[in-house]
């Protein structure tokens, strides 16, 4: 077989595939639900109504997306200039880290000026974490899928000795936790009696923003130029290097945001379990998003929606949790061979 | 000096050598497919449905090598996904393989919640027992580091002079690496370049299952989450360290793994007593990283890595 560009796709082919993709996850999810026993289709009903059924649902779907908006945000600005940041769970926990050192009395500051303080502080340590593998690769040509990969372990274990040693609460009792941060230090929350705090908001902006240096920018410009072909980059006079390492600072930033937010906004200090993956999640958000900042809110509001409503569903049905992550693997798998189908014909020869 | 110590005794290189096992299975699987062109980043999940299902295999009654096998073929079973998305599809090799681990991890929890819904310690199997190879396993220090070790890890190191004769001394071999630096080339001489992929992703993701399994039945002889623990990553590094030579691949996997049983050794010496033991688990990634800086210089990548191959496109 070979592939062959179809050159004006219909409706049909563009809308009805990515469609067909996501129908096809949810019936091989079904499948799966069926083995473990439940109705196979009360299990998407379950999933629905846990993720949107009433408000304590769907708040807890929107702070599900938070960090999801973050970490995919970071990695749909990496990817689009082919900077490959597998990392971003290495810079989530570094920007935590940040906000726990700064946050809990280090700085006596009234909350306008403490929290940017943080927020910012917290971005440029995420960005130097993204910075290390970016430098390796531009001035050594290291492969930066495989050191963002090894540098989460490395990072992860750093955050373990920490909560063991220096950043281990005292009151704690004996738990690898941080102490509390104080509150002019959290994000407050959006709605006064709702459980959402500010760090949605802050994603949406940074969505926002992030479409803005893409579309309206030359950064944005030289980042889609860069990830399209190196080589004519380099020819046209773009400074690929340089455009890289401004990637990974803000790639790198964004992820850590992700972890600022969850610290003070969510959870007031710092565990070793604040990401159960978000690093990892941001990665499918991001593809199944193709990689457009705005679409990342919505997939990371689908992403969280799948988790949230999976969890309420595996007590009401007895499947076991992991389905989620069954579905989200299929999910990508499936939509990106439907993407590439949009665009695509198979021929045999 | 304690650390010399523990350099010169058998138990460390008997452990050393255990270690790094699974590393050249699973490694000499990541280099066939990179050889083929192939960037193979479904080896963390594909590890780990080769731990469940070797494990699982035994489990429900069967013989240990029946175990292997099965393995190998669950392996296969995600190389043929991972092979259709990548090589006829020509799909991003790193999103394709990166949801395969997913998918492969997530499929392996959820059957193993499903066959053993309430279980707090997993049961354990009869494992593979080390095998004395008689007369050389009494060499001091050699033998009981080398030949009495049990039959997965001798295959193991028997995979890795199969590996170099078929690449570097047969046609197949030959058309294998030629796929990865000039697929065009391969099909002029009227070969598939698509077959020759496809086979070399199943037979490598195959290669890691088994590594997987290693852990399963021959190391801890029971099913863990979060077992393989990065060891699918650091064989990615480990390839790029053997600059993709499956000899080098070896001596890389032993350094790192005689590195791996020194730090739980050095741990329980009085220096490990001041030192966070945290240290001592991230020095082995750290290492990796080192490595890969030092030898990426001086690499030889295969040049079509990466790169789909669409015939009749120039």
């Amino acid at each position: 077989m070979r592939l062959e560009p179809v050159a004006n796709p219909t409706l049909l082919r563009t809308v009805g595939l990515p469609a067909l993709a996501l129908f096809g996850t949810v019936v091989a999810a079904s499948l799966l639900a069926m083995i473990a026993g439940a109705q196979p289709f009360s299990v998407l009903g379950l999933i629905v109504k846990g993720a949107f059924g009433s408000k304590f649902a769907a708040l807890e779907t929107l702070n599900r997306a938070t960090p999801l908006i973050f970490t995919g945000l970071a990695v749909a600005v990496a990817f689009r200039a082919q900077l490959w940041n597998i990392g971003a769970e290495a810079q989530l926990y570094v920007g935590a880290v940040v906000t726990v050192v700064l946050g809990t009395g280090a700085l006596a500051w009234p909350a306008f000026a403490l929290l940017p303080t943080i927020a910012v502080a917290a971005m440029l340590a995420g960005a130097v974490v993204l910075l290390v593998p970016t430098f390796l690769k531009t001035r050594f040509g290291v492969d930066e899928v495989v050191t963002t990969l090894l540098l989460n372990f490395v990072v992860l274990l750093w955050v373990s000795m920490l909560l063991e040693g220096a950043l281990k609460d005292p009151m704690g009792l004996g738990w690898p936790k941080s102490a509390r941060l104080i509150a002019e230090a959290r994000l407050p929350r959006m709605v006064e009696g709702l459980r959402l705090h500010w760090g949605f908001g802050l994603a949406l902006i940074s969505a926002l923003v992030v479409w803005v240096i893409q579309r309206r920018t030359t950064l944005g410009y030289e980042m889609r130029a860069v990830g399209l072909n190196k080589e004519a980059a380099r020819f046209a006079g773009i400074p690929v290097n340089t455009v890289l390492i401004k990637t990974a600072l803000l790639s790198g930033g964004l992820a850590a945001l992700a972890g600022f937010s969850e610290v003070a906004g969510l959870k007031g200090s710092l565990t070793l379990d604040i990401s159960p993956g978000f690093g990892y999640t941001g990665i499918i958000v991001a593809m199944l998003a193709l990689l457009n900042p705005l679409g990342v809110v919505v997939a990371a509001l689908f992403v969280a929606g799948i988790f949230v409503g999976a969890d309420s569903m595996s007590r009401a049905a007895g499947v076991p949790t992991y389905l989620a992550d069954i579905m989200l693997a299929l999910a990508l798998l499936m939509m990106v061979l439907a993407i590439m189908l949009t665009k695509f014909r198979v021929r045999r020869d | 000096m304690e650390i010399i110590d523990i350099l010169i005794s058998a138990s460390f290189w008997t452990a050393a050598i255990r270690i790094a096992s699974p590393l050249i299975f699973a490694a000499l699987g990541e280099l066939i497919c990179e050889r083929a062109g192939v960037l193979n980043l479904g080896i963390e999940g594909i590890m780990v449905v080769g731990a469940f299902a070797g494990w699982m295999a035994v489990y429900l009654g069967g013989g240990l090598w029946l175990g292997v096998a099965v393995a190998m073929a669950s392996g296969m079973l995600f190389g043929l996904l991972h092979g259709t998305l990548t090589v006829p599809f020509g799909l991003s090799q790193h999103v394709v393989g990166l949801g395969i681990t997913l998918l492969a991890t997530s499929l392996t929890y959820y059957c193993y919640r499903l066959a053993l819904p309430e279980v707090t310690s997993p049961p354990k199997i009869e494992a593979f027992q080390p095998f004395e190879i008689p007369l050389l396993s009494d060499i001091p220090l050699v033998g009981p580091a080398l030949f009495s070790q049990t039959p997965l890890t001798y295959l193991a190191f028997v995979l890795v002079i199969v590996v170099t004769v078929v690449l570097y001394r047969t046609p197949l071999g030959l058309a294998l690496r030629a796929a990865g630096e000039n697929p065009a080339a391969v099909e002029a001489q009227g070969l598939s370049v698509t077959a020759i992929r496809m086979g070399a992703v199943m037979v490598g993701s195959g290669l890691m299952a088994v590594g997987g399994a290693f852990l399963t039945m021959s190391a801890f002889n029971s099913f863990f989450f979060e077992m393989v623990n990065g060891r699918g990553w650091i064989c990615i590094a480990l390839v790029v360290f053997g600059s993709w030579r499956p000899g080098k691949t070896l001596l890389g996997a032993v350094l790192f793994a005689a590195f791996d049983a020194l730090q739980i050794r050095v741990q329980q010496t009085s220096l490990g007593a001041d030192i966070p033991y945290q240290i001592f688990l991230m020095a082995p990634y750290i290492l990796s990283i080192l490595a890969l800086v030092i030898m990426s210089r001086r690499a030889q990548v295969p040049a079509a890595l990466m790169v789909p191959f669409n015939k009749g496109e120039r």
